[in-house]
């Protein structure tokens, strides 16, 4: 088997799975969308400089809906010893953890997808511009790379909930910085300063990939 | 195991530089408070950049360790290098800890706050969280084996991070003084300065290194005796 048809193997399990049990995409989509109503709360996210505070919302809503994903899709996978199913078949570590971070992707793009057009509706912001859809890309990428890594290993610890995001958020500070920079720059019109933004992002991206691909052998080694 | 001879010796050694790094401290200290002049702006206030400078290069020296001895784990799985990196990662916890407390006393009188949100101060405040989370990883697995990698990848992947998180945050924005003692110019301060802060950085350097070793034996003392408890069955 070519690892793309691996990973398409290990991305149609979980996309069964989820059809079956939709424990993941719908939690986090009302997560996510919760999220930004209680924002535009806690700031207020109808006047004039919204765009600033609106990025910052948004931002928030994608990471923490991510974190609760990730953190319940590793949690699926040790149930029933599911995961030792995955890590015996003949598969290597490298091509697993693409599998993982390919379907992490694909639920987080989905509720992604979601907040955005209600965020659009609800605060009337452009967010559906392609740059901004250029970095809300990026910067999952970049995020779902670190947790995919992350999440399997706190599943592991005891108190997994507090260890994913301890470990997680202080690591994907550049990824919020630099996305929600980005996204307000792109929202109040400036585009010509965004460049180094988008490339700090895909620097990220392309490291932590190589880096996470390297070592997540180490860290599923049962 | 390394036979007792070689501990002896080695205690010995540990123990020389140990006083030694006493005595390097007591100059160093007299040498902070009576020989470096005071600082015509700053004031007093000055002297704490002393222990703020060797503390913070001290800090990242620990992670550097970290990240060495984590990749050496992984591909060696000797425990000596995760015994080393929980050693460096203690030390290094302690000094990002002085560092930010340094800093802030500094702070208060010479910016007028505690904190401020500069891409050096956020990126050590990080570094501090990051150290957090690796004591948390290790203590929250039950399995000393997994805690071990767990904590390696974290090593690495963390050593890599800072530097885009520190360029991050200094894009962001920042506010702490340059740099001005590595710099290309030569160190802006005067020489009685200078002497008193080589001084300080190698007393540091000198208790850092005894710190490093004391730490390490206590570490593989632990182990060995988890091991014993282990062959009897305690």
């Amino acid at each position: 088997m070519t690892a793309a048809r691996q990973i398409y193997a290990i991305v149609r399990k979980d996309l069964l799975l989820e059809l079956r049990a939709r424990e993941q995409v719908t939690g986090m989509a009302v997560f996510a969308l919760l999220t930004l109503v209680t924002f535009n709360f806690a700031f207020d996210l109808t006047g004039a400089d919204r765009a600033a505070s609106g990025s910052g919302a948004l931002w928030v809503a994608i990471i923490f809906a991510g974190l609760l994903g990730m953190g319940r899709a590793a949690a699926i996978d040790r149930q029933q010893g599911a995961w030792e199913g995955v890590l015996l078949s003949p598969v290597d570590r490298g091509t697993i953890f693409l599998g993982k971070l390919a379907s992490a992707l694909l639920f987080i793009g989905i509720v992604e997808a979601l907040a955005l057009a209600v965020f659009a509706a609800l605060f009337s912001l452009p967010v559906l511009h392609p740059m901004v859809l250029l970095v809300v890309c990026l910067g999952t990428v970049g995020f779902g790379t670190l947790g995919t890594l992350f999440s399997v290993m706190a599943a592991t610890t005891r108190a997994r909930e507090v260890m994913l995001p301890v470990l997680l958020f202080p690591l994907s500070l550049p990824i919020v910085i630099s996305a929600v920079r980005a996204t307000t720059l792109l929202l109040t019109d400036r585009q010509a300063e965004v460049g180094p933004w988008i490339s700090l992002l895909l620097g990220f991206d392309v490291l932590f990939l190589g880096i996470s691909y390297v070592v997540f052998g180490h860290a599923v080694e049962e | 195991m390394a036979s007792v001879a070689t501990r002896r010796s080695a205690e010995t050694w540990s123990r020389a530089l140990g006083w030694l790094s006493v005595v390097l401290v007591a100059i160093s200290v007299g040498m902070i408070f009576l020989y470096a002049p005071s600082d015509r702006v700053q004031g007093a206030a000055q002297r704490i950049f002393y222990i703020h400078l060797p503390a913070a290069w001290l800090a990242y020296l620990s992670f550097f360790i970290i990240f060495v001895s984590s990749i050496a784990y992984l591909a060696r799985r000797h425990p000596r290098w995760d015994r080393l990196a929980r050693s460096a990662a203690e030390l290094g916890f302690v000094f990002t800890t002085i560092v930010l407390l340094t800093g802030s006393i500094w702070g208060r009188p010479i910016w007028g706050t505690w904190w401020t949100w500069d891409a050096r101060l956020t990126t050590t405040l990080i570094l501090w969280f990051i150290y957090l989370a690796y004591f948390m990883l290790r203590a929250y697995v039950s399995d000393p084996e997994r805690g071990a990698r767990y904590a390696a990848v974290l090593g690495i992947v963390g050593f890599v991070d800072v530097p885009i998180i520190h360029m991050s945050v200094r894009w962001w924005r920042t506010l702490h003084p340059e740099p001005i003692v590595v710099r290309a110019e030569g160190p802006a301060m005067p020489d009685t300065m200078l002497y008193t802060l080589i001084v300080a950085l190698v007393a540091f350097m000198a208790l850092y290194v005894f710190l490093l070793i004391e730490k390490y034996r206590v570490e593989r003392m632990k182990d060995e005796l988890a091991e014993v408890r282990l062959q009897h069955g305690v």
